[in-house]
């Protein structure tokens, strides 16, 4: 299929310094990365703060400028686009952003918030289909029609994040860009909008492309996933083979730090030591190299091209066919029949199944006093 | 070691902390766990005397220590206790650390105070504990400041400064939560050393079921200010019991298993002055009946596993019709 997107060796270059104190320098915030999105598929990008995923998101859609490179979206050249291309561009590509307190005005209600992408891209509606295009769009998200006469603060954080979905969709875009759209949400809620947009996404046939931190909410969401550390892509592939088998050390890494709420006390696993260079001052070779168990004088000397496996997967590491990297285990739960019946009796109802008492006789129970 | 722990703050109609009990014994892990608003890091303050004494009160508690019992709603923790015998990290180091002053002065200070030795005596244990620590070239260090040092090293400080002066109980709050993954392993792994090390109690509070299941020897799981379950780690996520604690544990999307659909909570936290009398989990809980207006006494379990649910345990009292 035709990639709705593309990104060919994108590189986005920050000087930093130069003042009174401080020497010249360079952040090499994203450097050389190409992309392919294919219509239809979520995407993920994952890495730790500082690995340039965010500016690699705000490229994409032009928020800000590329220092090289090329953004090609849907046959349409990104980097270049001005005037009606540019605002075509802004109404078929939409951004999501990680905080839902600082992303939406506070003075706007939310019926204007929602509605003022309609302003701008649907010009000809009257008053009135603006209003109801509105409440379809709250609706959507999950929320109440009569919220639109509401300000931001009136909302809760998944609430806000809701918002910031509607928004974003009152123009009717094909592409949807979410930097860390749940990190800021608890748990319980963090599930509710991580189905909301897998719902958005399927139903409208959006392009999404995620970007974020926390590897199990990409799990869930993406049918490809691409990890960068220091400004590149080390690894890419699809979601089910990547988490598998990582086929670079720093995928492998990442996966073996989460800690797992299905398995206790992990304390064997394998810790890489120090943190991420600056990258101000990258290492010379392959970036990860000083972290990385793996690491020969090569690493230390020589950038890693990127190179496809058989199976489709690409990773930049000189030994990745040395590594054996054993697949991930898969851990079994033990949990019991009766606690599996309790979590199924769970699952039933929040999914709106009637619940009846059983005839008890309250066996084996003892008040506290 | 907490008894009977309630918290009001001035002008709420209810108790953010509602009749709390927990135990650490030393050389254990406690993770009290819930989401944000649960009341887990008020009690924490709480407990080192940490909250501003015009606004908050204390209508009933009282805390064991070491063979010693304080009753909390006239009088706080001795200060003297405060930063030697219990010592607190926080989440958010860069905030916590004094941003004018050097490394090794910020760690010498308590230790000067705590232990009235020498200020050599106690530049000598700062870099003791900077070592200990692992913190890289902690000679250097001792004259840095904070904004010289990175997250995951400023909170290898937070831990030195805390366990300068051998704590019996630590207390951390969200000790990771500001931390990338694989620094967060790191913090962890390193907690977990001093404890074993040291033999303290740890409360540790966190929003992170993995953290938990990690770390914790018991877990306490938190919801609008009450206990709603508690136990060692392996009964409490092997066995869950109270509604609030499956739904919490089907949020949560995995990393490994099948790619299903996430079973959420419905709905959300609501504030301390909206939350219901009784059950105060009941507004969000799909098994909630009249019953749950009063409030459930703890049920004991066996292996020491405590739930506080009418119906528990769910699957022999509630079934789906039809």
């Amino acid at each position: 299929m035709k990639p709705i997107l593309e990104a060919q060796n994108v590189t986005k270059h920050f000087p930093t310094g130069g003042g009174l104190f401080q020497k010249k320098g360079l952040v090499k915030a994203v450097d050389g990365v190409s992309l392919s999105i294919t219509p239809g598929e979520t995407f993920a990008i994952v890495g730790e703060s500082g690995c340039g995923k965010s500016t690699l998101a705000r490229l994409l859609m032009r928020l800000i400028d590329a220092t090289t490179g090329d953004v090609v979206f849907d046959g349409k050249q990104v980097t270049t686009a001005r005037g009606k291309a540019l605002s075509d561009l802004r109404r078929d590509v939409q951004f999501i952003f990680q905080d839902p307190f600082s992303s939406l005005n506070p003075r706007m209600s939310v019926g204007r918030l929602v509605g003022e992408p309609l302003e701008v891209h649907a010009p000809d509606l009257s008053k009135s289909e603006r209003q109801a295009k509105v409440s379809a769009l709250l609706a959507q998200v999950g929320l109440r029609p009569e919220h639109a006469d509401r300000y931001p603060h009136e909302f809760s954080g998944g609430q806000r994040q809701r918002i910031g979905i509607a928004r974003a969709l009152a123009s009717g875009p094909r592409l949807i860009i979410g930097d860390e759209p749940v990190s800021a949400l608890d748990v319980s809620v963090q599930a509710q909008v991580v189905n909301l947009l897998g719902d958005l996404g399927r139903d409208l046939g959006l392009t999404l492309i995620l970007i974020a931190h926390d590897l199990a909410v990409i799990r869930h969401m993406s049918d490809r996933v691409a990890v960068m550390y220091l400004g590149k892509i080390v690894e890419q592939g699809t979601t089910d083979d990547l988490f598998e088998r990582p086929r670079h050390p720093y995928t492998r890494a990442l996966l073996d730090a989460i800690p797992d709420p299905d398995d206790r006390g992990s304390a064997s696993r394998a810790r890489i030591e120090g943190e991420m260079p600056s990258p101000l001052n990258p290492p010379p070779g392959c970036a990860f190299h000083t972290r990385c168990p793996h690491a020969t004088d090569l690493c230390r000397t020589k950038v890693p091209m990127p190179q496809t496996t058989p199976d489709g997967h690409m990773t930049a590491c000189h030994h990745w066919q040395d590594l054996g990297l054993t697949p991930r285990q898969t851990t079994a739960s033990s949990r019991s029949p009766a606690t599996q019946a309790r979590l199924e009796l769970y699952r039933k109802a929040t999914e709106g199944a009637k619940i009846i008492p059983v005839a008890s006789k309250t066996p084996d129970r003892e008040e506290l006093t | 070691m907490l008894r009977n722990f309630s918290l009001r703050f001035r002008g709420q109609g209810a108790c953010v902390v509602e009749n709390v009990d927990l135990d650490v014994a030393a050389g254990e892990i406690l993770c009290i766990v819930g989401e944000s608003g649960c009341g887990k890091s008020v009690t924490a303050m709480a407990l080192m005397g940490l909250l501003p004494s015009d606004t908050a009160r204390i209508p009933d508690g009282s805390m064991t220590f070491d063979g010693r019992t304080f009753d909390l709603t006239t009088e706080g923790i001795p200060s003297d206790m405060r930063g030697s015998d219990m010592a607190m990290i926080f989440q958010e180091p860069m905030t916590s650390l004094n941003p004018a002053f050097r490394i090794g002065d910020q760690i010498a200070e308590s230790v000067e105070r705590h232990k009235g030795c020498s200020r050599a005596d106690a530049r000598a244990r700062a870099l003791e504990m900077l070592r200990r620590v692992g913190l890289p070239s902690p000679e250097q260090r001792l004259d840095q400041y904070p904004h010289q040092l990175s997250g995951g090293q400023r909170q290898r400080v937070m831990i030195a400064m805390a366990l300068a002066n051998d704590p019996r109980l630590l207390i951390a709050d969200e000790p990771t939560t500001a931390l990338d993954v694989t620094i967060q392993a790191q913090i962890l792994e390193l907690i977990r050393d001093l404890q074993r090390d040291t033999g303290m109690g740890t409360i540790m509070i966190t929003h992170d079921l993995g953290v938990v299941a990690e770390v914790a020897d018991t877990v306490a799981v938190m919801y609008g200010g009450q206990i709603v379950e508690t136990g060692p780690v392996a009964e409490v996520f092997e066995n869950p019991q109270h509604p609030y604690t499956i739904g919490l544990m089907a949020s949560v999307p995995r990393l490994t298993g099948p790619r299903a659909r996430l079973t959420t909570i419905p709905g959300t936290v609501p504030t301390t002055d909206a939350m219901a009398e009784g059950c105060r989990f009941r507004t969000r809980c799909a098994f909630a009946a009249p019953l749950c207006a009063t409030r459930p006494a703890p049920t004991r379990l066996t292996g020491g596993h405590a739930v506080a649910c009418h119906f528990a345990p769910l699957e022999q009292h509630l079934a789906v019709a039809g």
